[in-house]
């Protein structure tokens, strides 16, 4: 074990650990962008720059390692000076259009910005502006929001292996793209969005079809309802509907997502849904209340079992709904019907 | 599944068969390349050159329906080499004699015929197979859906067993479920079989259990399956279908068939949706989805975990469990659910595998069947030393061709499947827009020289006839299929199961052989 201290608290942790990794285990905040624990260390950003006493480089806490002894200060004048100079130059690429941008309230460069006051870019940079591109129907990359951080590029390439994207053209020109400057559309995307899912800034942004801040929203945890993967996934609600849906860290999925469960939840709020129950009359399929569904029902239930015996009454269950209602269903024919005669689609 | 989904990462060799993991369980099929990165060897058995199949060491393009050959053939090369695990076999297993004794016919030459593919390269497969006791096989509908999907699944398990590649983290068998909650319905007993829990219909102990439980006397005569059930509506012996959360007009084979039986029978359908098979009903429940409600699914790897409500059904619908509660109140049955934890408090009393879990245990993380008690951990992977029966119980089973491969009219395979972007019947999907943008409708993939040979050109259109009927699509040349294999993705309605076989089943758990139709192709004039 290595004993080290940060900010005067001492912590005591396991060799390979990072200062990153030393600092959250004593719940020490170190703002990062480039960081996910599920990838290798990068050390793209240099947000997370901290000083180390007795070293005159100011190291980046997610691929340092802590050594016995070292004694770390994460908020002193010489750390926040140069997070302040990193925030600006990155400014100095950046969109000033919090106002009208759609991650304002998630976006970690404007926590940042707020946090440590940087108000103006340290200078205007001879920049190219980048196209839109809309190409891929989920998503969008306005590459002029990018603060070249990478995180999308290495959860396209060690997470969800599909090497769709890299980092391309050099210094304040750099961006993410397909090869070759292919448009997203034309690429291997198989438009799973994990990298929307960690963007930091609103570079990569889903095409959201109901407008809403960040902040209006409340988030509810859940199991995906498509493959029986069972991904862990937060589903952003505001006025009850669900306007966005993002990875949760579940233990099959990982923080990771595919395209169904990120991007096809429309289904939920649809204005075709069923809303009322349908009795056929004369025919045709007709609105009726729950009182008329259910005795038609109930009736045909009981004149059928009392004529022809339970056996002439068959159900098929659901792969898509909760247990608790599938063994309703089970016990609804075997105790109250009275036969066996229940399947679902475990083969279909 | 044997193993859990986070074990592929850390597996030596992963088998993949009947399963296109990177479009139809695309998260793991992302950990699989996951442990590709970290070393592992992938050995692919497709009749399509699915994406994986780019990224494998071995890969077999077999004929479709063609597995048990080849599984066969994998344990005659293992056994003729000497690379069975001897003394899991001597301590764990029995009925390894008749095994031995079946397969010998099966040498890599034999099935090299059967399945279409180089006798050297079953020989590879074999070898990476038995190279480790790291093994993990992955497999889907591809290997299930067959006249003989059970003894397909026997022959996986044989492999399996003789290389002693069960029990042990990231070593086992693993069917892929295909849907959010297919593990939980069988789990709760949805099956005319069994119970909760896989507790026999057919055992007087269970059933004066549940009679006891639920305080009504109980039919212990198993039930219909749905083919059954189906094919009984047709008949008129089954007045009255109650249809909840599925879509057999779409999913189901025999498209003509499924509608002449849900015609005749008096239909009631609850649903999101006014689905194809909705039209159909007399009576109509609307359903809320699974953001409406709270409760539990269970997933490929036997983890129960939360559903949670996240915001109101629209109108007047009502969750599946509220609907269910107020009919058997109504058919005289005092029900007194008032949430679905109530239902699930339920479940633990006569579920041993969900006794020890409760919502407060799994509010964090998702529990693993078999929990027997509330201090219990949930279970990793299963038939931990041995299998869970006490011995792994060899069932040798020999290759025999679907009967739809008997006639010279229909003389291409069919076979079918999903794609990344829709999901099953595509009611829930085919909501968003960007989906239907990126799958808008169903295509026959067939391949170039098959294209040649009939005039065919890529984006055609083209008529395919089997015996129950036929379907105009567009046709997509590409060499991912052999001459003779064409692959439709059975998502949309008028598509692939107004072609596929709905009264050949598989004789031990009727499931019907979708992967194998035959079929003929013929450019539209």
């Amino acid at each position: 074990m290595i004993n080290l201290k940060i900010n005067g608290r001492p912590v005591q942790v396991e060799k390979g650990t990072t200062i990153l990794q030393a600092a959250s285990k004593i719940g020490v905040e170190i703002p990062t962008f480039c960081n996910d624990p599920r990838l290798k260390p990068d050390g793209a950003c240099r947000i997370c720059t901290v000083e180390v006493e007795g070293s005159i480089k100011l190291p980046t806490a997610c691929t340092t390692p802590a050594e016995e002894g070292m004694s770390i200060w994460t908020e002193s004048s010489s750390v926040v000076e140069a997070r302040k100079e990193i925030l600006q130059l990155l400014l100095s690429k950046h969109p000033m259009d919090c106002l009208t941008c759609g991650k304002s309230g998630m976006c970690q460069l404007q926590a940042l910005c707020y946090k440590y006051e940087v108000k103006e870019p340290a200078y205007t940079a001879p920049t190219s502006s980048y196209p839109i591109d809309e190409s891929n129907p989920f998503y969008y990359s306005e590459a002029d929001k990018c603060i070249s951080c990478g995180k999308c590029v290495r959860v396209c390439n060690e997470l969800q292996n599909t090497n769709a994207i890299s980092m391309v053209e050099r210094g304040a020109s750099t961006k993410v793209s397909p090869p070759f400057g292919m448009p997203l559309a034309e690429s291997e995307c198989v438009s799973c969005g994990n990298c929307v899912s960690v963007c930091p800034v609103g570079a990569l942004m889903p095409k959201a079809k109901e407008k809403f801040r960040y902040w209006e929203t409340k988030a509810v945890t859940t199991t995906c309802s498509y493959c029986g993967v069972g991904c862990q996934m937060d589903l952003l609600v505001k006025d009850n509907k669900v306007v966005e849906v993002q990875p949760a860290m579940g233990p099959s999925n990982q923080g990771l997502l595919c395209v169904k469960g990120k991007f096809a939840y429309n289904f939920v709020n649809h204005p075709d849904r069923l809303k009322t129950p349908l009795v056929r009359k004369n025919g045709k399929l007709q609105e009726a209340t729950w009182e008329e569904a259910f005795e038609v029902v109930a009736n045909k239930i009981k004149e059928t079992k009392n004529q022809y015996g339970p056996d002439a009454i068959a159900a098929f269950s659901s792969a898509r709904a909760l247990n608790e209602e599938n063994y309703l269903m089970t016990k609804l024919m075997r105790a109250v019907i009275g036969t066996n005669n229940v399947d679902h689609c475990a083969r279909l | 599944m044997t193993n859990s989904i986070a074990e592929i990462k850390d597996a030596e060799v992963i088998f993949i068969t009947g399963s296109n993991t990177t479009e139809n369980h695309p998260v793991i099929g992302a950990q699989v390349r996951q442990a590709l990165k970290k070393g592992a060897k992938l050995i692919v058995a497709d009749p399509r050159e699915i994406p994986l199949a780019k990224d494998a060491d071995v890969y077999l393009k077999i004929k479709p329906g063609t597995s048990i050959a080849l599984s066969n053939a994998m344990i005659h090369v293992i056994l003729e080499e000497s690379l069975e695990a001897k003394e899991y076999i001597a301590n764990n297993t029995e009925g390894f004699d008749k095994l031995q004794e079946v397969v010998k016919k099966y040498t890599p030459e034999y099935a090299a015929e059967i399945c279409g593919v180089d006798a050297e390269t079953i020989r590879e497969a074999s070898r990476l197979y038995a190279s480790t006791v790291k093994a993990s096989i992955l497999y889907c509908m591809g290997i299930t859906q067959h006249h003989n999907g059970t003894e397909s699944v026997m022959s996986l398990s044989n492999l399996a067993l003789v290389t002693g590649n069960l029990g042990r983290e990231s070593s086992g068998v693993n069917p892929l479920r295909g849907q959010n909650n297919v593990q939980g319905a069988c789990d709760m007993g949805a099956l005319p079989n069994v119970f909760t829990g896989y507790q026999s219909v057919t055992n007087p102990d269970i059933v004066a259990k549940f009679e006891k439980a639920w305080g009504v006397k109980l039919s212990d005569k198993p039930g219909l399956t749905i083919p059954d059930a189906v094919h009984g509506a047709e008949h008129g012996d089954v007045k009255v279908l109650y249809v909840f959360g599925e879509n057999p007009m779409v999913s189901d084979p025999d498209t003509a068939h499924v509608k002449k039986a849900l015609e005749k029978t008096f239909l009631v359908v609850q649903d999101l949706f006014l689905t194809e098979t909705a039209e159909l009903a007399d009576v109509v429940f609307p359903a809320a989805a699974f953001a409406e409600k709270d409760g539990t699914f269970a997933n490929t790897e036997r983890r129960i975990q939360r559903v949670r409500k996240a915001i109101n059904p629209p109108g007047e619908a009502k969750a599946d469990w509220e609907i269910f509660t107020e009919l058997m109140n109504r058919l005289g049955y005092e029900a007194n659910y008032s949430s679905a934890e109530d239902i699930f408090n339920e479940i633990r009393t006569v579920t041993p595998q969900y006794a020890g879990i409760t919502y407060n245990r799994i509010e964090k993380e998702g529990i693993q069947w078999p929990c027997p008690t509330e201090d219990h951990p949930g279970t990793k992977f299963l038939h931990v030393g041995k299998p869970a029966r006490g011995a792994g119980l060899f069932v040798p089973v020999e290759f025999e061709e679907s009967p739809e491969l008997s006639s010279d009219e229909y003389p291409l395979v069919m076979t079918t499947g999903r794609v990344l972007y829709q999901y099953h019947t595509t009611t829930m999907t085919a909501k968003t827009d960007g989906i239907n943008q990126m799958a808008p409708g169903h295509y026959i993939e067939m391949n170039s020289k098959l294209a040649t040979a009939k005039g065919i050109q890529d984006g055609d259109m083209v008529k395919v006839t089997s015996r129950r009927g036929s379907i105009t699509t567009k046709a997509i040349v590409t060499d991912i299929v052999d001459e003779n294999v064409v692959f439709i993705p059975f998502h949309w309605t008028e598509g692939a199961n107004v072609l596929t076989n709905g009264e050949v089943l598989d004789k031990y758990c009727k499931i019907p052989g979708l992967k194998v139709t035959g079929v003929k192709v013929e450019k539209l004039a």
